[in-house]
């Protein structure tokens, strides 16, 4: 018998490029999805909230402290609300949700500063939204450096040089584990790219069949393997759109570090598109219809958004939902992503992420061309 | 090839069943079709022809029976066979969001054409089509889909035409000219298999297989179909049809009365029983009764008759 043909897999690929080409609607899903996702998101979850409710707990006033406070306030993410007495009553604040930080000078900090014993600042933050207050965190630790540097003068010029003579501990509340900000949009990759990629050929058969073409393309030579590989071409080079307009949003948009390699990223992101492509296009092929299609696709889709460490951290999830977690691609590509931009990973260290998505997709393509049905029975 | 057409059929099935569900929608099918001759599948709506076709080319597996296409096992060399055949859907199957020429060259390709190019060119200028190749094939009238359907099931120079209900919705022009086709093919060595509805079509055909129910009810020739049923036809005219139908109707030995033209045809197995019959009812009438010619659709009506007797007697 004959062996894969490249010029019937091209006649796919072909006939597939221009059925997309035609197609308004999901050409318009596919550059349009991303982007809203990212605006809906990225700016609900990423925005950079300023004027946070603050309270201070104060037991006497200095210079530094005045000139702390009111570096502070500059920054635009404090806003002063309240003065509070004591510890407790700080903590009943923000347990009622009054005020999302409060910064504790304890007793004799001016006093001990002077003497160089380095006395520890507190800041207590409602981290119940990481996201909203990490962006005022991030700012504590740069007006810090600045305060030492421009108040630590004359008398105190000895003091000033080098590290701030106090440490500023943060003590973060109710969500200790707080992903960062970066987190959001190296995640949001992965949620975009399941989300578009397996819904797009998750349609790819069944429409086939609704139509009636289906009867005819199995009426001519064919492998199931060159159908199911030459259906997804096309939207291999959808992710690829995909995951540039996503990563132009996190550069310029979200600014989001890019410290490693963004050929590597592509790289990664071309076995994860991969992987989702054969999810889609397996589901689309065990589907009866269109309908069991879209219900199977957001069956798939759940998870990938719930357990994959994008929307709760991925260690603070109890066992069974890490374990179902380690079986979905958009887990290790999210892994992945932010390993490449935030940690500027290698392929060593990338390799444990991804080889399960190579894995995956192997698994999942044999199983379509398994399933794929070459009749109409 | 054409010569040893006897005893190297274009198709042989034997034993062809098919249920879905269960409804048995294909019942012990045998049929035979010899290569270079065209092969008319009859049979009201429902009886199984589309059902019978797909598992022919490799597109349905029968539940029991066997088969041979083209010299190819059914059951386990689909491939073969579907390189080898052209099988024109009942409903138009091609890509409608794709433009004619495309459609073309999709087809071309997965046939593996070396010269697709020249190929899909020579079918636009048969078609006549080369000034709309742009055109999107969902834009086309039913006339004008049937014509790319076919164009497009015949590129790669099949050995055998499997044509569910083609002429379907043509003007008579059209049809004419798509039998035309047909023959050419056949006197080519082309073997076809057509499905239709039309008595004219079917009367066209060298051999016809009449199915009802799943049913094989009959087969050969139109003339060895007529006489195998060994059917007695009279037509009546005179001025009131219906009346003479409702009078007729119910008679002992009247088994069948179908209206043609101005004429009733009535007709029965039983020709003693018909004759005493009609005799009888024409006493006191201005009719005017002769004996006719048994034609296939009075053969079709009878067969139709009695299988649907059989099918509810199940
Ligand atoms: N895929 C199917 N599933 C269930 N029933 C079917 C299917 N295809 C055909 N049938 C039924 O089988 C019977 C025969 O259909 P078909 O072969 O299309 O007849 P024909 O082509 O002679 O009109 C019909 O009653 C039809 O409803
Ligand atoms: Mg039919």
């Amino acid at each position: 018998m004959d062996h894969f043909s490249f010029s019937r897999w091209w006649a796919i690929v072909l006939k597939e490029f221009l059925q997309l080409k035609r197609d308004r609607v999901t050409f318009a899903m596919i550059v349009g999805l991303p982007i809203i996702q990212l605006l809906l998101f990225g700016y609900a979850i990423n925005s950079d909230p300023k004027h946070l409710p603050t309270a201070v707990v104060i037991s006497e006033q200095s210079e530094f402290t005045r000139s702390y406070l009111a570096a502070m306030k500059m920054s635009g993410y404090f806003e002063f609300v309240a003065e509070l007495p004591n510890e407790q009553a700080a903590r009943a604040a923000l347990a009622q949700g009054k005020v999302q930080f409060v910064v504790n000078f304890p007793t004799d900090f001016t006093r001990k500063l002077l003497r160089g014993e380095r006395p520890a600042l507190l800041i207590e933050v409602d981290a119940t939204d990481p996201m909203a207050a990490s962006a005022a965190i991030a700012s504590v630790r740069e007006l810090t450096a600045s305060v030492a540097k421009k108040d630590f003068k004359g008398v105190l010029a000895s003091l000033g040089s080098g590290a701030p003579p106090f440490d500023v501990r943060v003590h973060k509340l109710y969500n200790p584990e707080g992903l960062t900000q970066h987190n959001i949009v190296p995640g949001l990759m992965g949620v975009i790219l399941t989300m578009t990629m397996v819904m797009m050929t998750g349609l790819a058969i069944t429409r086939e069949r609704e139509r009636g073409t289906m009867e005819n393309l199995l009426s001519m030579p064919g492998k199931p393997i060159e159908v199911i590989t030459g259906k997804i071409v096309p939207y291999v080079f959808i992710g690829l759109i995909q995951i540039t307009i996503i990563l132009l949003a996190a550069r310029y948009l979200f600014e989001v570090p890019f410290v490693g390699s963004v050929a590597v990223l592509y790289v990664v992101a071309l076995f994860f598109i991969a992987a989702n492509l054969m999810v889609g296009i397996t589901l689309s092929s065990i589907a009866k219809n269109q309908l069991q299609a879209v219900q199977l696709t957001i069956f798939y889709f759940m998870p990938s958004i719930l357990i994959s460490g994008f929307m709760f951290p991925f260690q603070g999830m109890p066992q069974w939902a890490q374990a179902i977690g380690s079986m979905i691609p958009a887990t290790y590509f999210m892994r992945a992503v932010r390993g490449i931009l935030l940690k500027g990973n290698s392929w060593v260290e990338l390799w444990p992420s991804i080889w399960p998505m190579l894995m995956f997709m192997v698994v999942v393509m044999t199983f379509a061309v398994i399933t794929y049905r070459k009749t109409l029975d | 090839m054409n010569s040893q057409s006897e005893d190297d059929p274009a198709i042989d099935v034997r034993g062809l069943n098919k249920h879905f569900g269960d409804k048995h929608v294909v019942n012990d099918l045998s049929l035979r079709a010899n290569r270079g001759e065209i092969l008319g599948f009859l049979g009201p709506n429902g009886s199984g022809k589309t059902t019978s076709i797909r598992m022919m080319c490799g597109l349905l597996t029968p539940d029991s029976g066997s088969g041979i296409c083209l010299g190819y096992d059914i059951r386990r060399e689909s491939e073969q066979i579907k390189r080898r055949v052209g099988y024109m859907t009942q409903r138009f199957s091609f890509w409608e969001d794709l433009t004619i020429r495309e459609n073309l060259d999709f087809v071309a390709r997965m046939y593996k054409m070396a010269s697709r190019r020249e190929a899909v060119d020579q079918v636009l200028e048969g078609l006549n089509l080369t000034a709309r190749s742009t055109q999107l094939a969902g834009s086309l009238s039913g006339g004008w889909k049937q014509r790319l359907a076919l164009a497009a099931c015949m590129l790669h120079k099949p050995e055998l035409l499997l044509l569910d209900e083609p002429t379907a919705g043509v003007d008579p022009k059209a049809r004419r000219e798509f039998w035309e086709e047909l023959y050419a093919l056949a006197a080519r060595g082309i073997s076809i298999l057509v499905s239709t509805h039309y008595m004219d079509e079917a009367e066209r055909c060298h051999k016809l297989a009449y199915i009802a129910y799943g049913k094989l009810m009959a087969r050969g020739t139109a003339q060895e179909i007529i006489d195998s049923q060994g059917l007695t036809t009279w037509a009546v005219t005179g001025r009131d049809l219906p009346a003479i139908a409702a009078k007729l109707r119910g008679e002992p030995g009247v088994e069948q009365i179908a209206a043609f033209g101005s004429a009733l045809h009535v007709t029965s197995r039983d020709a003693t029983a018909l004759d005493a019959a009609l005799r009888h009812a024409m006493i006191g009438t201005s009719w005017h009764i002769e004996p006719a010619q048994t034609g296939l659709e009075d053969v079709f009506i009878h067969l139709m008759n009695t299988s649907s007797d059989n099918y509810g007697a199940r």
